[in-house]
């Protein structure tokens, strides 16, 4: 794996996130505030160093609770917003799908957003209009392909944006919620789909809350908290049997509450502790070694 | 630059296409309107404004048509242009795409309405038997500086109305003041050198004052114009990219 560039990595990301009042409140108010001292914004870590590489062929599930940061880093990883800290390179074409069924303008007919869409994600005209008779097809769609899209349901929606961003060969896939939609039939359609883009190379991110989700087709998984990174690696079946353990044990309120912040310090000190067990073998290892030398150095023989 | 939109240039049409349909969708006389409108525009101040100033201006009715032709254009397009960065927050908030391609994609309906403007008002110029000269084609140089003007003053107020809803309606009252200090239906000789000054200070007016002196008195204004016409929209078009890039990745805190 190690000698293979990485399709995807994120080196100790961080995204700060605004709140506070300078949203939405208008000119007036800006100036009143500014000129009383009244005027707060307030940073927010969104992501606080959040470090993973994807390659070919991997598809990354990233888990965690609401507020947890996860749409921010898929922001974060798309381009629509910068790092605050960190870097991330990305060495193929980014192919993004957050909130799916948003962003479709109701006053189009499928057809046309399937275009826009399709344009939005930076495919061309031509390669559109092969493609388009499939995403029809894929999508279920036949019938309603010049309705409004307003019309539709919003099943057909999530089905309409999965097909496009599917039914192309994007290099880097973020879908975000996407596989949660549609009835039985078209969600047995959807797995098998990416598994088929996956296979062929395509390095995809999946969020998502369905932790069987994650289990059946991830090879790599992401635990966020609060923007915090609880776990980052390819045991899949292991971070998920620990976060449906943890969400068992959660009690249901607020998303900063203290047994949410118990786990993430209890996973960073276990990650803590497994580092330092680390280095300390590392370093009897060395010892070890270098006794061997001396007693090879005392017999006369040149240490190999 | 000009390689981005090449490569967006598919999404580039498509949002243009998407402008088109959204505008006319469910208007009887669909383009018909922007062509009908400053007619009907022009139709009431021709019946306010003649009986005032018609007996001092030769082709009064091509001296407000002119003024009239301009300053819609200007405002038709900076209004629309305010609007169109937050009217597709939906996207950028989720697509990656440069973000003067929703102002470029509303320019280019609005210059197109602008461009049938245009059509009529040949016409009316034949009416009102002004001579066509070869000069006629210099009115390219100033509709290329307002265009660029325009774009500028749109990236401005686009980027403002994300932050500041208000400037809409702070807008429209200076979209009021410019238009009674273009001189659309009256005419500044007799006012003193310092008011006279002020109006040359207007972006909009001199870019009206151009093409009158083009269409009416078939001259060629003089260099100095054309730098000043070219400095106003190389000075609008700059500011405006510099807060497009400056605040690129910070719209979508706004929003």
């Amino acid at each position: 794996m190690s000698d293979k560039k990485p399709m995807l990595s994120c080196r100790n990301v961080s995204i700060r996130y605004k709140v506070g009042d300078f949203k939405n409140i208008g000119l007036k108010e800006w100036v009143t505030r500014r000129l009383t001292g009244k005027y707060r914004v307030v940073d927010f870590w969104a992501d606080k160093d959040v470090s993973f590489e994807i390659f070919e062929g991997d598809m990354l599930g990233i888990i965690g609770t609401n507020g947890a940061g996860k749409s921010t880093l898929l922001k974060a990883v798309s381009g629509i917003m910068e790092p605050t800290k960190g870097r991330i390179v990305r060495n193929g074409r980014v192919s993004a799908l957050l909130e799916l069924a948003s962003g479709f303008d109701g006053d189009l007919t499928v057809k046309e957003n399937a275009y826009l869409r399709g344009a939005m994600l930076g495919y061309t005209r031509r390669f559109m209009d092969e493609t388009y008779p499939y995403i029809i097809d894929f999508s279920e769609l036949k019938d309603f392909e010049n309705r409004p899209f307003k019309q539709l349901s919003s099943g057909m929606k999530s089905r309409l944006a999965f097909s496009i961003a599917s039914l192309v060969k994007p290099e880097i896939l973020i879908l975000d919620e996407v596989l949660s939609v549609g009835d039985g039939a078209f969600k047995a359609k959807s797995e098998a789909k990416m598994r088929e883009i996956i296979s062929g190379g395509a390095a995809t991110i999946l969020v998502t809350h369905s932790i069987a989700q994650v289990r059946a087709m991830c090879s790599k998984v992401l635990w966020l908290d609060s923007g915090l990174q609880v776990a980052f690696t390819d045991d899949v079946a292991g971070v998920c049997d620990c976060y449906e353990e943890y969400l068992k044990n959660r009690p249901a309120g607020p998303v900063y509450d203290p047994v949410a912040a118990k786990a993430r310090i209890d996973a960073r000190a276990a990650a803590k502790a497994r580092r330092e067990a680390e280095a300390r073998q590392m370093r009897e290892d060395a010892a070890k070694l270098r006794k061997v030398r001396e007693i090879l150095k005392r017999n006369g023989l040149r240490p190999v | 630059m000009i390689s981005k939109l090449k490569k967006h240039q598919f999404l580039f049409e498509e949002l243009v296409k998407r402008d088109f349909k959204k505008k006319y969708k469910r208007t009887i006389l669909g383009m018909g309107w922007s062509m009908l409108s400053p007619l009907l525009m022009l139709l009431v101040m021709k019946v306010v404004f003649e009986q005032f100033f018609g007996r001092t201006v030769n082709h009064y009715t091509t001296y407000l048509f002119c003024g009239l032709l301009t300053f819609q254009w200007f405002s038709e397009s900076t209004n629309s242009g305010m609007r169109c960065l937050f009217a597709n927050a939906s996207i950028f908030t989720k697509v990656n795409v440069p973000k003067y391609l929703f102002l470029f994609s509303v320019n280019i309906q609005v210059l197109l309405n602008f461009a049938l403007t245009l059509l009529v008002f040949f016409v009316f110029c034949a009416i009102d038997h002004v001579s066509f000269t070869w000069r006629f084609l210099c009115l390219v140089y100033p509709i290329t500086t307002l265009l660029l003007f325009n774009l500028g003053i749109g990236m401005v107020l686009s980027a403002l109305f994300i932050f500041f809803r208000d400037i809409d309606y702070l807008w429209t009252v200076a979209l009021q003041l410019i238009m009674y200090g273009s001189a659309i239906f009256y005419t500044v000789d007799r006012l003193p050198p310092k008011v006279q000054l002020v109006f040359s200070l207007n972006p909009v007016y001199r870019h009206v004052a151009y093409i009158r002196e083009i269409v009416l008195s078939g001259a060629i204004p003089s260099l100095g114009t054309h730098l000043t016409l070219l400095g106003f929209a190389v000075a609008a078009f700059l500011a405006g990219s510099y807060m497009y890039k400056h605040y690129n990745t910070k719209f979508l805190y706004y929003v």
